[in-house]
């Protein structure tokens, strides 16, 4: 056998070390590449441009979002995104108390715990389903509830006021049970003797949540707030099941009125569609910024 | 442990507690046990207004009978596993690939390209509809199931990725190092130390992912068109467009698609909530 051969296996494993980590990169970077990172370069360039999927394209500046600036629509919507981001927000707190009202070692509560949370595993669509019924006037839970106190039954989804709410409502459901068990994961690492110390220092109740237990929580906070901020912005599924965007185009957020544009009925118009995504995209690039910088700290620690 | 534990209360305040827990359960859950009842009742109950007493004829069966006989409720089940379960696949191989990369080797651009799929993850979906459907359209992959799993498979991997990154970056360097030093290639230090070691993390991502896909709705309405390819979520909607006010239908149809990923989550649960609270908690 020759020298030749012999070192042939040894040569076939000597991809350079700055090569390796490229190849275990590959498949996930094309992939990546070819259907997030490109089509966000693509749908900047449509958004300068009048186009209906069909014919050709016509470039015509920032036309779209000259539009965009008179279009009542596209207010309604962007007022919809701070109604649902205010909103949602309130999932962070709330999630807070019911972990704290939870956070006990008695016999089943590990159960008990599950079922807070299952709401978030139940897909938004079924969600949706639920709450239009919920909010029945004629067979919901709501008003029959309502109805002991002598409330009279009001359409809230069909109410141009008050359907964005109803819609915001449904949506807490999951995320309270969302944010509800990221900070019982915090609390179950929180560092007992840390607590006991407190204690012997006299703090308890308000005081020692604040002070102490708080700021162990960080962690679990930075998620609650990452995820319930995504997940306002991205709110689309329960608006689609609940409404429809309606009434009177009332419930639309940005998410939902993009979707309208581009493909619905009413004529595909790509162009001001992506002029829409890329508004909301902006918004999602500072607070994706931010997430980033956050990161990027903690990795240089 | 905060609040100070329950046993150690006064005794009407342990009562107290002991009642109030099961009412906010109950509380909390009941627009879902409302949903669960009605799916067993008859229209004309509802008809009358008979939500909460006993039903007057059960109809267990015939309602989720007629879910399954009058509609293609099986067609979008089926759909939806053959969406879900490729995409779980791909999407964890990939991260799987990506994550011991930036995990295990220390190069340049390393941050970096750990930045493009961390912040690629959060991008509004709708920066991305227009492109993707045009591209799905041009290579024939739209209104296909396999046109959605590619994208869900792509677009997974920037969660999946950031999950399985971190995960293998907390492995004992030591062994890694160990292996290294008796000549072992990443192929083999990959394949038989670093997957055996991150298998509690593949479980979590995979029950997570699963659950995230079967619940799509934005990307079926988007890439899917009829019935054909339609998974579940699509198809409830459209449903509950021919179902106007049969809410007894509406239910039982709701319960039928919830149920897959409500039993994983109960049957995984561990995995499931230590995927989603990665990060949470310092200790």
């Amino acid at each position: 056998m020759s020298l030749h051969a012999i070192d042939r296996p040894r040569a076939r494993r000597r991809v350079p070390q700055s090569v390796v980590p490229w190849l275990f990169l590959a498949p996930s970077i094309l992939m990546f590449l070819v259907y997030v990172i490109v089509p966000i370069g693509q749908s900047l360039a449509f958004s300068l441009y009048d186009w209906d999927g069909l014919s050709p394209k016509k470039f015509i500046g920032a036309d779209n979002y000259v539009e965009l600036l008179s279009d009542p629509d596209f207010i309604v919507a962007l007022r919809n995104n701070v109604i649902w981001l205010l909103g949602f927000l309130l999932a962070i707190p709330v999630g807070l108390l019911l972990a704290l009202f939870l956070n006990q070692k008695l016999f089943g509560m590990r159960l008990v715990k599950s079922l807070f949370f299952f709401p978030f595993v139940i897909s938004q669509v079924v969600l949706g389903l639920i709450f239009s019924w919920f909010y029945d006037p004629e067979n919901g839970l709501l008003f029959e509830f309502l109805g002991w106190f002598g409330i009279s039954p009001v359409a809230v989804l069909a109410d141009e006021k008050l359907a964005t709410y109803g819609i915001v409502v449904a949506g807490l459901y999951p995320q309270i049970a969302y944010c509800m068990i990221l900070y019982l994961t915090g609390l179950s690492g929180v560092n007992p003797d840390l607590i006991e110390a407190a204690r012997l220092d006299g703090a308890r109740g308000w005081k020692m949540l604040w002070h102490v237990v708080l700021p162990e929580l960080r962690p679990a906070t930075f998620i609650a707030v990452v995820v319930t901020v995504v997940g306002a912005l991205r709110s689309f599924d329960l608006i689609s099941i609940m409404t429809d965007g309606g009434p009177y185009g009332s419930s639309r957020v940005l998410a939902y009125y993009m979707y309208e544009k581009a493909f619905s009925e009413y004529g595909f118009r790509m162009g001001y569609g992506t002029a829409i995504a890329t508004v909301l995209f902006l918004i999602m690039l500072v607070y994706i910024s931010f997430i980033l910088v956050r990161i990027y700290r903690r990795e240089k620690s | 442990m905060f609040p100070a534990p329950i046993a150690r209360a006064a005794a009407p305040v342990r009562w107290l507690y002991r009642v109030v827990l099961p009412l906010s359960l109950v509380l909390w859950l009941l627009p879902i046990i409302a949903v669960a009842l009605t799916s067993v009742r008859s229209a004309g109950d509802l008809a009358q207004g008979n939500h909460w007493g006993i039903p007057t004829e059960w109809q267990l069966l015939e309602n989720y009978r007629d879910v399954f006989e009058r509609t293609p409720m099986a067609r979008y089940l089926l759909n939806s596993l053959l969406i879900a379960i490729p995409t779980v696949i791909g999407a964890v191989a990939l991260s799987c690939l990506a994550g011991y990369a930036l995990g295990v080797h220390r190069f340049k651009l390393n941050l970096l390209v750990f930045f493009m799929f961390v912040g690629g993850n959060f991008v509004p979906f709708q920066i991305l509809t227009v492109p993707v459907r045009e591209f799905s359209l041009r290579l024939g992959l739209y209104n296909t199931m396999s046109g959605l799993v590619l994208f869900h498979i792509a677009f997974q991997s920037g969660f999946c990725t950031f999950f399985m990154r971190n995960f293998i970056r907390q492995l004992p360097r030591e062994v890694i190092e160990a292996a290294r030093m008796e000549g072992a290639g990443d192929w083999q230090i990959f394949r038989y130390i670093v997957i055996p070691l991150v298998r509690p993390a593949i479980a979590a991502l995979s029950v997570l992912i699963f659950t995230f896909i079967w619940n799509d709705y934005f990307w079926a309405t988007v890439l899917i068109q009829g019935d054909q390819a339609m998974p579940v979520t699509g198809g409830l909607y459209s449903l509950n467009g021919q179902w106007i006010a049969q809410w007894h239908l509406v239910s039982a149809g709701s319960i039928v698609a919830a149920l897959p990923p409500v039993a994983i989550f109960f049957s995984m649960q561990r995995h499931f909530i230590a995927g989603l609270t990665l990060g949470a908690s310092k200790g």
